[in-house]
């Protein structure tokens, strides 16, 4: 099965049904399928061949969700850019695996447009708001933009033939590593297809289910969202962003939702309101939690509050999309654990060694083995070779996830710590190197290091030490100010300490333990 | 000039200082309009919000429902004045 069928069976089986409300509006999953038949057939007309790369950079919207399925009917490769993400890594992304065309908006096109004279592969732009023909903004010559709207008037909604196998890649899903450069981690369709069906297996998803969806695109929990409603014939109600909590509190009550995917940081906010209890939230069959384990006090609070749902605490990692889950009866007997291997996948640990661990309790390295480990990073085989090692049977990869775990007497999972230093800010994943760089990048910064501290609304925050060079007067709020300007906002270090300079080790590197 | 019309623009340069001071230093916006959505232009996070909530209820000494935690009442100066504004309004009544 392809990613791209999800919406294709829908669309046979429940034309006329709502597939997804988005800013106000209602599309159906025959109006979903017949605008990507249309794009697909512009994609390929402009150039994107099977296995091509091709970008959305855009806002959560039908228009992106359209382009997904768009690109995967062309039988091409898609990647959804963070839109919070600026200009210079943009382009990196964009070189990084050769993207041949990127479906924007004006709004987005304005902040990139003086980097892609850089991105010597990509032809064409498609703009989602009309504006193509807008002169003066930048565009290399050589790229023909087009209009989404044209587009949809001017192809058939005729459905293209099918052009990839399961074992194509279906998407590039780019993440922090410790390198401080992105990783492109490739999906095959498989891989979607595989993680999609264990998921909504112990979901007990229908298509009676209705998914609020505040998580954007780029965050492939957000985009499974879309995927797996697609699949099992359910609704999806996407919201721009949780900034203004009590829209996401209407459209629960308004829309009859019944699945509600969180982040710790989404439940911190809800717990902030002042009446929650008051609400009727019958109709709320399950919340999921993903990205940072769930204090045990929201766990209670959230019992509370939503007394008729089900709690699915979980863990996962962008290389096989999701790990496991901890059935919600077991919720108040083990608070702090992520539960077992999601359905057709396996997990164990390991110690340094490799050997395998059998007593509980002991920590080790946790690795999965399932059909819905991803295929490598791109273009990167030795970073793919320290974390796809040989596995149980001859030329069989598994995954290592550098997490360190534990396990209780019934197999039970509790996550201990991160291997490398990667920090999580709000569910992101955060290469300290990569703020690192930037920092350095700063007039008058000599030395930096940056650690996590813990934070009650994001689980971590950033804090940057910072040693001056001599004569320079920059103070903390200019160098937040010029962080804001170069990179996503949730890199940005929320305190900045100046320090002489910066305790070593003996080696002469810098030593954040004696920063903590 | 109305007495409103200055107790609203007073409000305002209130609300204007505030969100500069507490936002735009770690945004990558150096300036906004008063009709500039806060959520569109980047100007404000989710953890904003609620400092945004917390100071309007401290200064004005109003209570936010949560119904009116809506972009229509928060999303920019324009709105937040108003909002505060009719708050007031019906506070002194």
């Amino acid at each position: 099965m392809l990613v791209n069928e999800f919406l294709e069976g829908s669309a046979g089986r429940f034309p006329g049904k709502t597939a997804l409300v988005c800013q106000g509006r209602r599309h159906t999953f025959a109006d979903l399928e017949n605008s990507a038949n249309r794009f697909s057939h512009a994609l390929t007309e402009r150039g994107l061949g099977r296995q091509d790369r091709a970008a959305v950079f855009l806002d959560p919207s039908a228009e992106a969700i359209v382009s997904v399925f768009a690109i995967l009917k062309a039988g091409g490769v898609f990647l959804v850019i963070n839109p919070q993400v600026k200009a210079k890594k943009v382009e990196y992304i964009l070189n990084d695996c050769q993207v041949k065309i990127l479906i924007t908006d004006s709004k987005h096109l304005q902040e990139i447009a003086g980097h892609l004279p850089g991105c010597p592969e990509l032809r064409h732009l498609v703009l989602v708001d009309d504006k193509a023909s807008d002169p003066g903004r930048g565009i290399p010559t050589k790229m023909a933009t087009a209009s989404y709207a044209d587009i949809q008037t001017n192809y058939p909604a005729s459905r293209p033939p099918q052009k990839c196998i399961d074992i194509d890649l279906a998407s590039l899903i780019y993440t922090s590593g410790s390198t401080g450069t992105p990783k492109g981690v490739m999906l095959t369709h498989l891989n979607m297809v595989s993680a999609a069906n264990s998921i909504t297996e112990y979901l007990e998803n229908t298509p009676e289910d209705i998914i609020l969806n505040v998580l954007p695109l780029s965050f492939d929990y957000g985009l499974y969202q879309i995927l797996m409603a697609f699949k099992f014939g359910g609704t999806v109600v996407q919201e721009r962003s949780f900034l203004y909590l009590y829209e996401v509190i209407d459209q629960i009550i308004k829309e009859k939702v019944t699945g509600f995917p969180v982040v710790p940081t989404i439940v911190a906010l809800l717990l902030k309101l002042k009446n929650l209890e008051k609400y009727d939230f019958s109709k709320l069959r399950y919340i999921t939690n993903t990205a940072q384990a769930l204090p045990p006090h929201y766990i209670s609070e959230m019992r509370r509050i939503f007394p008729g749902t089900k709690i699915y605490s979980m863990y996962g990692l962008t290389e096989c999309k999701r790990v496991s889950y901890l059935p919600p009866g077991e919720i108040d007997r083990r608070p702090a654990s992520v539960g077992k291997a999601m359905p057709n996948s396996e997990t164990f640990l390991v110690d340094a060694e490799g050997n395998r661990i059998s007593k509980p309790w002991e920590i080790g390295e946790l690795v999965i083995r399932g059909a819905n480990v991803m295929a490598g990073y791109w273009n990167l085989p030795q970073e793919t070779d320290k974390v796809l090692k040989p596995g149980l049977l001859p030329g069989q990869k598994v995954l290592y996830s550098g997490d360190y775990f534990k396990m209780d007497e019934e197999g039970f999972l509790y996550f201990v710590s991160r291997k490398d230093d990667l920090l999580k800010v709000a569910g992101e994943r955060i290469s300290p190197k990569e703020v690192e760089n930037s920092l350095y990048d700063i007039e008058g910064v000599a030395e930096a290091a940056v650690i996590g501290v813990p934070d009650e609304i994001t689980g971590q925050a950033i804090k940057a030490f910072i040693a001056l060079k001599k004569g320079s007067h920059l103070t903390a709020d200019e160098i937040i100010k010029w962080c804001s300007k170069h990179m996503e906002s949730y890199m940005v270090p929320k305190f900045v300490e100046f320090r002489e300079e910066l305790p070593k080790s003996s080696h002469g590197k810098i030593s954040k333990k004696d920063l903590a | 000039m109305t007495m409103s019309e200055g107790m609203k623009m007073d409000v305002k340069s209130v609300l204007r200082k505030f969100v500069t001071e507490n936002f735009l230093a770690s945004s990558a916006v150096d300036a906004f309009d008063d009709t500039d959505s806060f959520l569109e232009k980047g100007i404000i996070d989710s953890t904003g919000v609620l400092e945004l909530l917390e100071f309007i209820e401290e200064t004005f000494s109003v209570r936010v429902e949560d119904e009116e935690v809506i972009p229509a009442n928060l999303d920019s100066m324009n709105n937040l004045a108003s909002f505060i504004k009719k708050k007031l309004d019906n506070a002194g009544q």
